[in-house]
């Protein structure tokens, strides 16, 4: 679904991605962990298309397709969907106005009939319940006011509404404390577990690995994939942290 | 042919039209009609104001206090404070009266000269106006008194508002049809000599809207004139006067579009507004008026003077303008707060993409006890523009108990433009509470990514987030209004990113 082959990227001069290559097939859930300034972020911000980094080597593609030949819109409506880990705030737009225009942007682009009002707010319901948020949040400004937690859980709710076959979801559980982990865990495993879907999870900590249950884990160290099982590796950096696991994984 | 096939074939005319203004490569209304106009002489002398008072069949009366006018202005400079530059106007160069050669009265619109209704259908005449047009059941009624070229060619609604009593024609007829109602109140809100493009108007006006709203009555409808200027090297000088009674309400709707041409246009306008005891006028002005090229050529100049006086207690004005068009934008509605208790607002959404400039913004002068004003002004600068916000709030030595709140936000696109913030506060009562804030921002990058990685393309992006920093203007906006205005601020700012 989506292969990474030798990628090698830099921001400000600076390289962070050093031939990064890693395939995640359709209904896997991949986690991927690592030290900070391994290069998740930057992983995450160059899959979605954001401005400031430069692409120097290697290649992606995504169902079939050179990502890198899409604009980030593009690749919105061909499927992709990135979990930001700072939701930006966009004042004076409420979270349905924005992803009924979101939604109906990307259904155009694919050739489908827009939503009409009545559609989309029935959606929009529908997935604001599976995540447990009531639908006077998504009335109000998008992440405006919103406190830590309830930005990762909008993002979730705008990640049920667009319905993406993959998602990057880059460090979801930080800032959430136990209660709303657990609901954003279930989120995903709602709307991005299926045989058609896969997701790209970076995280630190176990514990969200705990709800989500990943396939694969990959550890991402120095900009590049330095280690990758199943979900056992994860408890392993858990318990023995990551230079231990490095420092096996280079003898 | 049957009614029903009439409606199909006027529908698809309506279709096809919008969708050829649609299309319009830069400026969407970039178009103009051909059609027969008959011409004061260039140039503008004391005969030019016989020829247009004469032409226009006005009595003595109006005559000779255009004349006054016109001494007092030849008295006049052209002011200068305003942070807008533009080449200087030879004023006997241009137009001062033009009208199509039919002129005809009309029942209805559908009786209109065809290639006229063309111009109004490629103006987008609202979906709601359309249906209310083609006679579809259950519209929502608005009123559309259309000027086209200086000159009202077409009333409709006029009988049913009629039967409620409200006055709502031409100002030409009014001069003739009421005069005392028209002496009594034509220069009393904005004065003769008030500013050099006011005397200029009204030396020269050459045609507008009057609106009466007797006592007690709510006006059952929205009243809303199209205004166009269509004829080349031709100053377009309206005259608006709109009087509220004693309790009564209107609401009024403007809206502006003028097309493509390279000579700078000069436009002059006066608008007075009266608001008795517990009467409340809200003005809503959507100006489009043709902004000039993307290298700064040709463009309308618009001088424009607004004003209000809540002169009963109680009474109320709101001013709500969204303005996208015109190379240089000169226009400060205004609320003179003399009842007590009498409250001013005026809610502003000012554009400027390319060479645009505008120096826009608002004047409450509270003479009233109690009298209390709103200001929310959102400047919204892309390209090589300069935005300013201008405004003034005063407070009378007897004027007790008053309050302002003023609030002017900048968004700027790109970092050629220039916005600017000029609040002069002038308060002479020890009692009155003023509050000004003022923000200025830019469009982050970080704010255009996260729309486009959720599926919008930049242009998009880019409306989304200025519709949302303007969304307490639009908000005030009529519906049918609110919804022409969001698409015009994306139109306009259409080219400012990338």
């Amino acid at each position: 679904m989506l292969r990474i082959e030798n990628l090698r990227a830099e921001t400000a001069g600076k390289e962070i991605l050093k031939g990064l290559s890693l395939e995640i097939n359709a209904g896997e859930v991949h986690a991927i962990m690592g030290p900070n300034g391994a290069g998740k972020s930057t992983l995450a911000h160059v899959l979605g298309g954001k401005p400031g980094y430069e692409v120097t080597a290697g290649s992606v593609e995504f169902r079939g397709e050179d990502l890198f030949e899409l604009e980030p819109h593009e690749r919105a409506a061909a499927g992709l969907f990135l979990g930001f880990q700072y939701p930006v705030e966009i004042p004076g737009v409420s979270n349905l106005q924005f992803l009924r225009e979101a939604l109906n942007a990307q259904r155009k682009v694919r050739g489908e009939e827009a939503l009409s009002g009545g559609e989309f707010l029935k959606l929009a319901k529908e997935k604001a319940s599976l995540l447990r948020m009531d639908m006077e949040m998504l009335k109000r400004q998008v992440n405006v006011g919103f406190s830590g937690g309830e930005k990762k859980r909008a993002e979730m709710v705008q990640m049920g509404i667009l319905s993406p076959a993959f998602a990057v979801l880059d460090e979801t559980d930080s800032g959430l404390d136990i209660d709303a982990l657990r609901v954003v865990g279930e989120g995903i495993n709602a709307i991005m577990r299926g045989p058609d879907k896969g997701v790209l999870l970076i995280t630190h900590y176990q514990r969200l690995l705990d709800v989500v249950k990943p396939d694969k884990v990959s550890v991402l160290a120095d900009g590049r994939i330095v280690e990758t099982g199943g979900p056992e590796l994860a408890v392993r950096l858990e318990n023995e942290g990551y230079d231990a696991v490095m420092a096996e994984a280079a003898a | 042919m049957s009614d029903n096939l009439d409606l199909q074939d006027k529908r698809e005319m309506d279709a096809e039209a919008k969708e050829a203004a649609a299309n319009a490569a830069e400026y969407e209304h970039g178009w103009s009609a051909d059609i027969d106009t008959e011409f004061a002489e260039k140039g503008l002398t004391e005969d030019t104001v016989r020829f247009i008072s004469a032409k226009k069949g006005e009595p003595e009366w109006m005559l000779d206090w255009r004349l006054k006018a016109f001494r007092l202005w030849e008295q006049m400079e052209e002011p200068d404070w305003a942070k807008v530059g533009y080449p200087k106007i030879d004023y006997q160069d241009a137009y001062y009266y033009a009208a199509p050669t039919k002129k005809v009265e009309l029942d209805s619109l559908d009786d209109l000269d065809p290639e006229i209704k063309a111009v109004y259908d490629k103006l987008g005449i609202p979906l709601g106006e359309q249906e209310v047009l083609a006679g579809v059941k259950g519209a929502k009624k608005v009123a559309v008194d259309a000027v086209f070229d200086s000159v009202s060619v077409a009333t409709t609604f006029r009988e049913e508002l009629r039967k409620a009593g409200v006055i709502f024609l031409s100002i030409s007829e009014a001069i003739k049809e009421y005069p005392e109602l028209v002496k009594k109140w034509l220069g009393k809100v904005v004065p003769q000599r008030d500013n050099y493009f006011a005397t200029l108007n009204c030396a020269v006006f050459s045609d507008g809207t009057f609106v009466y709203v007797p006592e007690g009555v709510r006006c059952p409808m929205e009243l809303s004139t199209y205004f166009r200027i269509n004829a080349e090297n031709t100053g377009q000088f309206e005259r608006t006067l709109i009087i509220a009674e004693k309790g009564s309400y209107v609401s009024y709707l403007e809206g502006c579009t003028a097309p493509m041409r390279d000579e700078n246009q000069l436009h002059a306008a006066v608008v007075e507004l009266v608001a008795m005891e517990d009467a409340e006028i809200k003005y809503s002005t959507v100006q489009n008026w043709y902004p000039g090229n993307s290298e700064g050529v040709g463009g309308i100049y618009n001088f424009v003077t607004k004003r209000g006086l809540c002169q009963g207690d109680r009474s109320k004005i709101s001013w709500t303008q969204v303005e996208t068009g015109s190379a240089v934008t000169w226009k400060y509605p205004s609320c003179v707060l003399n009842g007590e208790n009498s409250v001013g607002e005026f809610y502003s959404v000012a554009v400027t993409n390319n060479f645009q400039q505008a120096d826009t913004g608002t004047k409450m002068i509270h003479n009233g006890k109690g009298s209390r004003s709103t200001i929310i002004s959102k400047g919204i600068s892309a390209g090589k523009s300069n935005n300013t916000y201008r405004g003034l709030v005063r407070v009378g030595v007897s004027a007790d108990n008053v309050r302002n709140f003023t609030q002017c936000d900048s968004l700027l696109l790109g970092d050629e433009c220039g916005a600017h913030t000029v609040p002069y506060i002038e308060v002479k009562n020890p009692g009155a509470q003023i509050e000004h804030e003022a923000t200025t921002s830019k469009i982050s990058e970080e704010q255009l990514f996260y729309a486009m990685q959720r599926g919008l393309d930049e242009e998009e992006a880019v409306a989304l987030i200025v519709n949302g920093f303007a969304k307490d203007v639009l908000k005030e906006l009529p519906m049918e209004f609110a919804v022409e205005a969001q698409k015009l601020l994306a139109i306009s700012l259409e080219g400012s990113v990338g």
